[in-house]
């Protein structure tokens, strides 16, 4: 392998480090199949060492998307480096990208002795840009992750270049200083900064979310429903393999004299949870049950047969608007139709009964999401002890913190005694673990 | 192990990009620089090619181009739920072994006749080796026969998405060592190491571990001069204004919010149809009565209907006739 490794290995690894801050998982052995293929390539066609680097590290669409921003990001920098002021930018496809860091690494040899300074004096920006380069990478300025960190990288890479103190000029280094870090932490931080915003929301209570966070919120709720639904689609087919039967293998291996050639296996069948979903969409819970309505639609794999009904006064199915629209659009439409109103948890309970209830069988699970706060009507709790008897079970997901169950018009208390789970669920992190548990259940 | 392998370029005709390009267009396949890239590197780095794309981009015809210009045999293996290793690596032949010892069953008191209690017996069996486990009773299936070919092959392993997550797990020893174990024999080495091309739809994510393995290539919707140079080597002889006005026809089709949008292997079928019915241009007509080749989806059909005339006139003044 070390032969693979030859002259290219700076500037890969340094991109490969660009690539990982990209938010692209990178691993070793990847970095190694990237070395060899340069090996191969040479740096001799940026086209084609795009390619060749795209193909090797980023394996979704996705990936491929932030693959070719960091690419396009690095190179341009190294450009910038490699001499010639940022005006003239390269053409992508001029054909020797690899002067880039090699010549950068020329020019920091010659001008390492010369202080800033003196350079900025002689408005030599080309020099310029690969002294401050070479002092950001003793100043380790890889390792930059937030945006708090900017000045002191600024201040480090401003000392390493033994700046003298020179009459209205100090201002001007300091700004191009400033703005080189700020490129570079766009480059290194991204990812991580991504990383650190995601395992906030996740944990950010869902009433609070701001708009701007909606889209990112979109994602994670993608990714956590896809990856509950690959967990458990494995055990279910696990738990299909069972003992042998051995009546049907005698009887497949007659042929042969009841010799088991062939042998065939008991089964049991694994059903799939059915699930009917009651969501409280009134004022305040209506965040919380559009994340809820998502989830499980992207659940779809994992769940046979889901159901969904959305109350406030009253209770309407909206399965069939959830199915056929984008998830978005739906909730918008369904919203419209009958959110926002003060909730009646007795009535939407008996609308339920009236038209739903016979479609509740003993391997039904019903998630009810609300507060059950219904104003002060008649909780009609006689329904919800059919509903019990009739399901598997009801779990309750209730977005106010427990301290405030049972306290004003709160029927928490009232309902509780049906329910199989009676739960806080009001991060994103506490819908996971609820769904995971109901999925675990079923298996 | 790749120490082992022979240094890169172990293919005469494999020594740059252009020849692959070349090579690739002789067997009928108009590649995109990026394609004959993957291929190119795959060779040299002796991995295997994970193909993504919708589907009817060309993904499974790229194996068997890659299989005519190289003048190896292709081996196909069609993924689906419920494969396993015995249908996809070897299954003993049960009936020959049943037969073998059935006829076999005179001789056995030739064998052991004259030894007395059974111990003595059985190690006199012993002597024999495992000769109803040995390769004469080994039915090799496509991974198995990929390894052994000796000049090489290209193996196809076709929507790698429909087999189980555990099939997926069990490839991984030949993708990366191009060896499989057979627990009764031993490890079986590759003698030339096949071209390895998987394609998947993306019905489902494929591991990790099987994604770094693999080298990625995404192979989407060509762009209008690419689609125009595939449509002229699959349908020869097809008019050259003809063909500007269907590649910009569909072209412009797939702008459109489809469920499925048309694919190469649509656009190929469509220029058949064309040349068939002796068109000379696009009529709105014409195009109305064979939409149905190009989409597969009624409600698709519907909403391109309505947009049938703007598009024919659109794709007709790209191609410079007066309308």
């Amino acid at each position: 392998m070390s032969a693979a490794v030859g002259s290219a290995s700076e500037p890969l690894r340094r991109f490969l480090q660009v690539a990982r801050g990209a938010g692209l998982r990178v691993s070793a052995a990847e970095g190694i199949d990237a070395a060899r293929a340069l090996d191969v390539i040479g740096f001799g066609d940026r086209v084609v060492l795009k390619d060749t680097l795209g193909l090797i590290l980023a394996k979704t669409p996705d990936e491929k998307d932030l693959f070719d921003e960091a690419f396009d990001l690095y190179f341009k920098r190294d450009a910038f480096t490699g001499g010639g002021a940022d005006e003239d930018e390269r053409e992508p496809a001029e054909g020797q990208p690899n002067q880039g860091p090699q010549a950068g690494g020329d020019g920091m040899g010659g001008s390492s002795g010369q202080s800033l300074g003196s350079l900025l004096e002689n408005d030599d920006r080309a020099s310029l840009a690969a002294a401050m380069e070479l002092a950001a990478r003793e100043a380790g300025i890889e390792n930059i992750r937030f945006f708090t960190q900017k000045n002191l990288y600024a201040r480090r890479i401003q000392g390493l270049t033994r700046a003298e103190r020179l009459e209205g000029r100090v201002e001007a280094l300091r700004d191009a200083v400033r703005d080189f870090v700020e490129r570079n932490l766009i480059l290194f931080a991204k990812g991580e900064t991504e990383k650190f915003r995601e395992e906030l929301l996740k944990s950010a209570r869902l009433s609070n979310l701001e708009r701007r966070d909606l889209d990112r919120m979109r994602v994670l709720v993608r990714q956590m429903a896809k990856r509950l639904a690959a967990r458990y689609a494995k055990t279910r087919r696990k738990r299909l393999r069972g003992v042998l039967d051995t009546r049907r293998t005698l009887r497949r291996n007659m042929g042969w004299g009841g010799v088991p050639f062939i042998t065939v296996w008991k089964q049991k069948r694994v059903e799939k949870p059915r699930v009917m979903v009651l969501c409280d969409v009134s004022g305040s819970v209506a965040a919380m049950a559009q994340f809820l309505l998502m989830f499980l639609y992207a659940l779809n794999e994992a769940l046979s047969d889901i159901r969904s009904f959305a109350f406030a006064g009253s209770l309407i199915e909206v399965s069939e608007i959830l199915e056929k629209q984008p998830v978005e659009q739906a909730i918008t439409k369904i919203m419209e139709m009958i959110g926002f109103g003060s909730s009646n948890y007795g009535n939407s309970f008996a609308d339920f009964e009236d038209g739903w209830m016979k479609f509740v069988t003993n391997k039904t699970t019903v998630i009810i999401l609300g507060d059950a706060r219904g104003n002060r009507t008649d909780p009609r709790t006689e329904i919800m002890a059919r509903l019990s008897q009739r399901s598997k079970r009801i779990i309750w997901l209730n977005p106010e913190y427990k301290s405030a169950w049972g306290t004003g018009d709160s029927d928490m208390f009232r309902y509780a005694p049906f329910c199989s789970l009676v739960t806080v669920c009001n991060t994103l992190r506490h819908l996971e673990r609820a769904i995971a548990d109901l999925l675990e259940d079923a298996v | 192990m790749n120490d082992l392998l022979p240094p890169g370029g172990t293919r005469e005709a494999m020594n740059s990009i252009e020849t692959v390009l070349r090579g690739l267009s002789g067997a009928g396949y108009i590649a995109s620089q990026q394609i004959a890239t993957a291929v190119y590197i795959a060779d040299h780095l002796q991995k295997p090619i994970l193909v993504e794309g919708p589907a009817g981009v060309g993904k499974t015809e790229l194996a068997k181009s890659v299989a005519t210009w190289l003048g190896l045999p292709l081996i196909r293996m069609q993924c689906y739920e419920g494969l396993d290793e015995s249908k996809a690596l070897y299954e003993w032949k049960y009936g020959k072994q049943l037969l073998y010892t059935q006829i076999l069953k005179d001789k056995i008191s030739s064998v052991i006749g004259e030894t007395d209690g059974l111990a003595a017996a059985l190690n006199k069996l012993h002597d024999f080796g495992d000769i109803f486990f040995s390769k004469h009773f080994l039915e090799p299936r496509p991974l198995l026969r990929a390894l052994e070919e000796p000049g090489g092959a290209v193996l196809l392993i076709d929507e790698i998405d429909k087999s189980d997550q555990e099939f997926e797990a069990f490839l991984l020893e030949i993708l990366s060592d191009y060896q499989v174990t057979i627990p009764e024999i031993g490890t079986v080495h590759a003698i030339t190491p096949p071209i390895v091309l998987l394609t998947s739809n993306s019905t489902r994510d494929l591991g990790d571990a099987l994604k770094r393995r693999c080298l990625h290539l995404h192979i989407g919707f060509p762009d209008e001069k690419l689609e125009r140079q595939i449509i002229a080597s699959r349908v020869p002889g097809i008019d050259e204004r003809l063909l500007k006005q269907l590649v910009s026809f569909v072209q412009q089709l797939r702008m459109i919010d489809l469920k499925k949008a048309p694919s190469v292997s649509e656009t190929i079928d469509w220029a058949r149809v064309l040349v068939l019915l002796h068109t000379a241009a696009l009529e709105v007509d014409l195009v109305r009565n064979t939409l149905n080749v190009l989409l597969k989806f009624e409600a698709d059909i519907e909403i391109a209907n309505k947009q049938i005339a703007g598009l024919t006139h659109k794709a007709r003044a790209d191609a410079g006739i007066a309308v």
